[in-house]
């Protein structure tokens, strides 16, 4: 056999250029590589002129002798003409477009269908409820995780990690009957077990975002 | 229909293979036929808890691999009828295992036998998966730790997605909980888990809990199924524990101190 193929994933640099001036980007771009000189060093780097920026073929093979002249390795370009990147001797990456858009702003808690999970989630199992609130009436082991894009339940005992509003929802709440999580997270800010108050322990709780601050509560315990 | 029950727990050292030979020697002596097979491959350790190591011609991969057919490899026991073993092989190790290899071998059992006890290899890699893939009962043995719980939880976890069962999305295989190793006055000074503790994590059937006790290892050291020593308190709760498995309704024995009597009248 001559040849394997195989599928690897890797990190690229995608190198955004706002301006066509040529001399203008490689100037900031040595500033950047004086502050972090390994910053994209060995790193597949791709060259994507920002949107109704126009490019000529000149820049973008400039632009790229540039980068190979600092040690750099552009391996191809985007949000350009196929024409235009052939021409610069770079290949077009199509489908990388979406890596590049700005973080979306924080969103609501969608409200998809809801996931209903009746068995137990044992230790090493993740669960993810994509687009929805994810229901759990089993207990969910530590070493578990389970994930939603909106909020979580869970009627019974929650010893793994729980992470609602996973794509940014910062609305999204964790409601669960028996509390003893490794790990609660709402859109990306959590608390260990370490730092939740011992107190929270064992009984039902709410958790929900105020601010970038998780506050989690005793919720719907009779008397209490 | 020969069903197929594996004895798994993810740790080492738990007492699967313990387990294994004191089982199949149990559903033995209740009249079914029963073949136990070593899936630890490279680690053989199931003939020597059955006193048949010097008998050990053919194993497991020559059946695989057509060097031998099933009836060269079976090894069948002196003191119990209805009794087989198919060892392992001990120069070998889990690749020699293939999921077709593996499925011939149980199809040719299933002919024979009524009860096939697959006596799983520690972890969760190719031979302990092979091992629990054809399963239709599963015999979960936990320690009464912290570590062998955690591990017992991830190996249930695989019983309900990477079984044959699970991905035919038939029945789910019947998941039974084997506390081993367990100290009913370690548990009452807090050096241990309670069975409760253990059966509230793991949230399954509990099918028995077998004391700590030094027949298990002097059956071990004799080459004989601790469930043949009917006079220790190991060797009775595992004949309660397959008296349960096969329907049963019995009491579970040895969850207190045996000195309870004793520490209560003397305030110990």
């Amino acid at each position: 056999m001559a040849i394997e193929i195989k599928g690897r994933m890797g990190t690229f640099m995608v190198l955004r250029m706002l301006t066509s001036d040529t001399s203008e980007v490689l100037r900031q771009l040595d500033g950047r590589l004086t502050n972090a000189p390994d910053l994209f060093s060995g790193v597949p780097l791709v060259l994507a002129p920002a949107d109704g920026l126009n490019v000529t073929v000149e820049t973008l093979r400039d632009v790229a002798e540039g980068l190979k002249e600092r040690g750099l390795l552009p391996v191809g370009s985007m949000n350009v003409s196929e024409a235009l990147a052939s021409a610069a001797g770079l290949g077009l990456i199509r489908n990388l477009a979406a890596a590049t858009r700005e973080k979306p702003a924080p969103a609501a808690a969608p409200a998809g269908p809801a996931q209903v999970v009746t068995q137990p989630v044992r230790s090493g199992q993740q669960i993810y409820a994509r687009g929805g609130d994810l229901v759990v009436t089993a207990p969910v082991s530590a070493g578990a995780e389970i994930m939603a894009d909106g909020h979580i339940h869970v009627y019974n005992t929650l010893r793994g990690r729980a992470l609602a509003g996973v794509q940014g929802a910062t609305d999204a709440r964790i409601f669960c009957m028996d509390q003893r999580a490794e790990l609660l997270a709402i859109a990306g800010h959590y608390q260990l077990s370490d730092q939740i108050d011992p107190a929270l322990g064992g009984i039902s709780t709410m958790a929900w975002l105020e601010g970038d601050s998780l506050q989690i509560q005793p919720a719907f315990n009779p008397g209490g | 229909m020969a069903r197929i029950v594996v004895v798994t727990s993810g740790k080492g050292g738990v007492g699967k293979t313990t387990t294994s030979a004191a089982f199949g020697a149990g559903l033995a002596r209740a009249g079914h036929r029963t073949v136990v097979v070593d899936f630890d491959v490279g680690l053989r350790n199931l003939d020597l808890i059955m006193g048949c190591e010097r008998r050990v011609v053919y194993d497991f991969v020559n059946v695989i691999h057509g060097e031998a057919n099933l009836n060269q490899a079976l090894i069948r026991d002196k003191r119990v009828d209805n009794l087989a073993i198919l060892p392992a092989s001990q120069t070998r190790d889990k690749d020699a295992l293939t999921q077709e290899g593996v499925e011939k071998v149980l199809e040719g059992l299933a002919e024979e036998f009524d009860y096939i006890v697959c006596d799983s290899p520690a972890g969760i890699e190719r031979g302990a998966h092979l091992a629990m893939y054809y399963a239709d009962d599963a015999l979960v043995v936990t320690n009464p730790e912290v570590s062998s719980v955690r591990d017992s939880d991830r190996v249930l976890g695989l019983l309900s997605s990477k079984t044959r069962r699970a991905e035919r999305g038939e029945d789910p295989v019947k998941e039974h909980l084997i506390v081993t190793r367990y100290s009913p006055s370690r548990v009452g000074k807090g050096e241990m888990l309670s069975v409760e503790d253990v059966c509230e994590i793991l949230s399954i059937n509990l099918l028995g809990v077998i004391p700590e006790s030094t027949a298990v290892l002097n059956a071990s050291n004799a080459g004989m199924p601790v469930i043949l020593d009917e006079k220790s308190d190991a060797g009775q709760a595992y004949d309660d524990t397959v008296a349960r498995f096969l329907g049963e309704k019995r009491d579970h024995r040895f969850l207190t101190d045996k000195k309870g009597l004793f520490s209560k009248l003397f305030g110990g």
